[in-house]
Formats: structure tokens, C-alpha cells, sequence
């Protein structure tokens, strides 16, 4: 399973009611659903991921994430959650405050674009970073909307939502030992769990 | 008898040749109209085996033109067309006869054998023509029921329709929430819009317009108003097909004519013939006042409405598990009305998956093989038919 998955299950309340969005063949519904017990759905327009999802039992509905969530009621559920996601948005803030308006919590995970080795790339040799993880290059990456740690945060705090968890991750060993202490500079990967509620209204 | 089938090309995946079933039903159905059908006889054809407990059987509800006869073949006559959904109904295909016993019955009102407007009144004695009750699709669940319970099948595996078939599958999730454990509705919506209202009334009015259809009561008099129910046809089927099918499959090909100066010959094109060719073959097998009772019975249904016109109210009586798709250049039910249907599933946090499939064919993509189509169906009964396995 992948680290990102593993991290974020933990902050899963058990038996939420849960919108995952571009959620991939299923894995992660898949195993909130056995290990947490939740309910919910997950929305993907890639053919055979959707067919995958299917096969595990994972409701799956087929739709193309543009703008909005259209079509889904204010507060309908527990928690929604976008894995890698994010940053193939044409429009990352207003789907960010979609997430939160119909569900009331959010998790998201995406890829650091701060981290050393994306920096390098830019720094040292002048290119955009091509790495394992960011494969494509620049004209036909789907990546579009690239963020930085410090990048989401400045988001985060510009509308007031209020971080309930955050980790990072990463595989590289130096990263490893020192996404603790700068994040920016060495996570691979960023999770966050947000909600727009105050500490007050919960 | 089977050896001249097997000659036949599709036939290795084929239910082969099949022999229609029939009922007469003899508790009375009392229809939402407040009229009872004393009695009533229901043809239906059912394809592979039912299992000990009984827990293996899937409905399938026919849509417009449809009827009992869904796959394989009723004689061995190597000209023959198979059942109207032979690509999706067989050993090894979709609605896998190898697992599962599926039944299809052809609906009241209907025109193959059910009873229906040209069947004879018993009251009277006399032809039902007209004066057929208007009915709800609430009564051919209600029917339908009758049949399942002479089967012996308590709880469905699922029930399946396409377009209007669909709407009867949605309507058994409300009505009969423990009696099915699956439901799949394909190019449906929940109700019809105005524009739906308005070919079905352009329909209706072509078979008006025709004299020989004496006020519905064309069979005491030994005529057939086949220039309107072709008609009728006609502007129905067109409906079915999409705008970059038509362009593709006829383009401005003529047929006839010419469009050369100096000639005068009169100019016919490719989709006027096919058009014409659709609604005379139509004519010929169906019956114009089923036509007028099923055209009114889609445009008076509203899954909603007694539901406070809240789908999301009336989704949150059913159990079952839902599968949706949609075909995206349907315009008569396009994927926006099966979208609808998914949000109000959601909106009542059921069970739902579904899947909007690329394609060319219109409406008309229920019926035909579209692979990712196909397979999702596939996948979805198969996970469908290991539940049944896991159970027993």
C-alpha cells in the first residue's frame, strides 16, 4: 500500500461516510472499507481504473472532476479525500473549498514541488524536474498546478481552514531524516487533514 | 433440430432455441387507475437454471418495443434474428445464463401475447381496443410480482431494464425494496422531459391522423392504421439515434434521384429510406393502441412523485445495490437525467456505481456491443453472481 494511503487511514474516523475523488482502482476505499468499516464513493473517469473499482465492490461513480462537485448536498459527508490529485486540477482552490463544502472534513496528499531534488533540477540544471515519482516532462505532464509545503499552507491559512493533522513522507533516506525539521525542503510528499470548522463549532 | 443452428455464426455463446412461456394469472391486479384486471394471461421466455434456493434469478424489464423474446431463437431458420438483447443475455456473456435464471416477461398492455388492447375484454367478450385501462408502471411491477410469486423467486439478484426498462426496475426498488438485491438501470431518467412529452405527443398524433385507426377500434373492423404507427415509429426511432451516428451510417447519400442538373427524377435519401424501412417493419408487428398506452404510461410516470418530488426522499426507501450508465450522445435520456438519478442515490448514501459510455450510438447504445459497456455490465454481474455463490 502506498505510504501516503497508509499515513492518512489512520486519521479516518471508523464508519465515516467518505467521497474519495480521483480514486484511482479502488486500493484505498477498498481497505477504509474493510479496516475502518466505511461507506461512501469514489469518482474517477479513467476507464480501467473504474472497471477495477467495480471489480473490488467499490462504488464507483464516473464523472470527470472539472470545477465543482455539482450535484453533491452541502455536508453530506464525514470526509473527503483527494490522494495525488490536486495538482492535475485546472482549478486546485475552488476544489479545495468544494471538498469542504460537501464534506466536513478534507484529507489531501500531494507531491512536494519544494523538495531538494525537484529544486536541483531547476537550479542546477535549468529544467523542470523530471523524477520516479513526476515522470513526465513539461509539455505533457497532466500536472499542472504544482505547490510547494509552504505553498498549501499560505493556501490553508488565506481561507481560514484549520489543520486537524499534517505528515510527511518520504523514501529518499536523506529526505527521511529531515522532512522533520524542513518540511519544504525535503518532504516528498505532504499530507493534510483540514476542515473549515473552528476549534469552537465542532 | 440443433444442428441446423449451430450453422448460425453467434450461436456458440447463444441460450439456442427457446420456447415461450405463458400464464394466466387469475388473482385479479388492481390497477393504479382504480379498473382491476379480473384475469389476465403473461408470456414470458426464461433462459438457464434456477438454483435450489432459488436465490439465482434476474428480471429483465423490456423497454418500448420489446417483449418477452430477448436472446436465442425460436425456430432454426438460419434467417431468424435473435431476441433483442441476444448480445448481453447467453452462456459466458453479461447476464450470464450459466449463472443466473432470467426471466423476461412481456408487459401488460403489451402487444406479443400478454394481454393488452387487441387481446378480448372477458367482460364483454369483445376486443379491449381503447378502452384498455390506462396503466402506471406501478402495475407492471404489480404483475410482475404475480409472476415471481407463481416462480417461486422471493428476492430478485437483481433486476435489469434499459430506458423504460429501467424505470421499472427503479420503480421495484420502491415499491418492493426486499425483493431484489441489485438493480441496473441503463439510459433511463426518472421521469420525462418536455421534449420527451413532446415525440411521444407527435407520435400519438401520427396514428390519430390515420383513418383507419376508427378511434382505436381498427381490429372489430378488419383494419390497420400502419401508415401512423409507422409513423409514429419513425419519429420515435430518430430519437434513439444520435446526430454524428446519422452523419456517419447515411451522411446526404441518396438513395434515389439525382441532384444533377437536367435530371428530374424525385431525390430520396439514405435516411429517409431507412426511416421508412424502420417504421413499416414496425408496423407490421406491433399494435397501435399499446403504442398509445405505453407512450402516456412514460409520460405520466415520476419516480418522485409521491415522494414529495423528492428523488433523494424516494431513493431512501430502497436496499438494494444500484448499477447506472449512460451512453453519451443519448439525447432522448441523456447521461445529465442518469446523473440525476445517481445524485439522488447518493443524496440517500445507497449503494451506487456508474459508468457514462463513450459512444456514438444514441440511445440506442443499450442495445448494442460496446465494449467497455459490455464489460462493466460484466464485471458488475459477476461480482453480482459471487455474492450469490459466497451465500449458498
Amino acid at each position: 500500500m502506498r505510504v501516503d494511503f497508509e499515513i492518512l487511514k489512520s486519521w479516518v474516523p471508523e464508519g465515516a461516510h467518505v467521497l474519495d475523488l480521483a480514486c484511482g482502482d479502488g486500493t484505498l476505499l477498498r481497505s477504509l472499507m474493510d479496516d475502518r468499516g466505511v461507506t461512501g464513493y469514489g469518482l474517477e473517469n479513467d476507464h480501467q481504473s473504474i472497471a477495477q473499482c467495480i471489480e473490488k465492490g467499490v462504488n464507483v461513480i464516473d464523472k470527470e472532476l472539472v470545477r465543482d462537485l455539482n450535484g453533491f448536498q452541502d455536508n453530506s459527508f464525514d470526509l473527503v479525500i483527494m490522494t495525488q490529485a490536486i495538482q492535475v486540477m485546472e482549478f486546485p482552490d475552488i476544489i479545495l473549498d468544494e471538498m469542504l463544502r460537501v464534506g466536513r472534513e478534507c484529507i489531501v496528499t500531494f507531491p512536494n514541488f519544494g523538495n531538494i531534488r525537484t529544486r536541483g533540477h531547476l537550479a542546477l540544471r535549468g529544467k523542470m524536474p523530471v523524477t520516479k515519482k513526476l515522470p513526465f516532462q513539461w509539455y505533457d505532464t497532466p500536472n499542472i498546478h504544482f505547490c510547494t509545503v509552504s505553498d498549501f499552507q499560505n493556501l490553508c491559512k488565506s481561507k481560514h481552514y484549520r489543520f486537524i493533522n499534517q505528515a510527511t513522507q518520504a523514501e529518499l533516506l536523506f529526505n527521511k531524516q529531515l522532512k522533520g525539521l524542513w518540511p519544504n525542503l525535503f518532504a516528498e510528499t505532504a499530507i493534510y487533514h483540514l476542515t473549515k470548522q473552528t476549534a469552537e463549532t465542532e | 433440430m440443433n444442428q441446423q443452428t449451430s450453422s448460425r455464426p453467434t450461436t456458440e455463446n447463444s441460450v439456442g432455441i427457446v420456447t415461450p412461456k405463458s400464464v394466466d394469472i387469475k388473482d385479479p391486479l388492481k390497477l393504479a387507475c382504480g379498473q382491476v384486471l379480473s384475469e389476465y394471461h403473461l408470456v414470458y421466455e426464461t433462459y438457464g437454471e434456477l438454483n435450489s434456493d432459488n436465490s439465482n434469478a434476474i428480471l429483465v424489464c423490456h423497454a418500448l418495443s420489446g417483449n418477452h423474446h430477448a436472446a436465442g431463437y425460436h425456430t432454426d431458420n438460419p434467417d431468424e434474428k435473435p431476441g433483442w438483447w441476444d448480445n448481453c443475455i447467453g452462456p459466458g456473456k453479461p447476464i450470464d445464463t450459466n449463472k443466473f435464471y432470467v426471466v423476461v416477461p412481456n408487459n401488460i398492455g403489451g402487444c406479443h401475447g400478454t394481454t393488452g388492447p387487441s387481446s378480448i375484454n372477458p367482460e364483454t367478450g369483445k376486443i379491449w381496443g381503447p378502452d384498455f385501462p390506462p396503466l402506471r408502471f406501478r402495475d407492471w411491477v404489480d404483475s410482475q410480482v404475480q409472476l415471481s410469486d407463481l416462480l417461486g423467486i422471493q428476492t430478485w439478484a437483481a433486476i435489469v431494464g434499459g430506458s423504460l426498462g429501467g424505470m421499472q426496475a427503479m420503480r421495484w426498488s420502491l415499491e418492493y425494496p426486499d425483493r431484489l438485491k441489485h438493480c441496473l438501470v441503463i439510459a433511463s431518467a426518472m421521469n420525462l422531459s418536455p421534449q420527451n412529452i413532446a415525440f411521444n405527443e407527435m407520435a400519438r398524433q401520427a396514428i390519430l391522423a390515420d383513418p383507419d385507426f376508427c378511434e382505436g377500434r381498427y381490429l372489430e373492423q378488419s383494419k390497420a392504421p400502419n401508415t401512423g404507427l409507422a409513423l409514429a415509429r419513425m419519429i420515435g426511432h430518430v430519437t434513439y439515434l444520435s446526430q454524428s451516428q446519422l452523419e456517419e451510417r447515411f451522411g446526404r447519400e441518396l438513395r434515389a434521384g439525382s441532384f444533377e442538373r437536367g435530371n428530374d427524377n424525385p431525390i430520396q435519401f439514405e435516411i429517409e429510406s431507412y426511416l421508412k424501412y424502420k417504421g413499416d417493419q414496425f408496423a407490421e408487428e406491433f399494435d397501435a393502441n399499446t403504442y398509445m398506452v405505453i407512450t402516456r404510461m412514460l409520460d405520466v410516470f415520476d419516480l418522485a412523485r409521491e415522494y414529495n418530488h423528492d428523488p433523494v426522499e424516494a431513493f431512501s426507501l430502497a436496499t438494494c445495490r444500484y448499477f447506472v450508465a449512460s451512453f453519451s450522445t443519448d439525447w432522448r435520456f441523456s447521461p445529465d437525467r442518469s446523473e440525476d438519478i445517481v445524485g439522488a442515490l447518493i443524496g440517500a448514501k445507497k449503494q451506487v456505481s456508474y459508468l457514462n459510455i463513450e459512444t456514438d450510438r444514441g440511445h440506442d447504445g443499450f442495445l448494442s456491443d460496446i465494449p467497455r459497456y459490455i464489460e462493466g455490465l460484466g464485471i458488475y454481474l459477476s461480482k453480482v453472481a459471487g455474492e450469490i455463490e459466497d451465500a449458498s
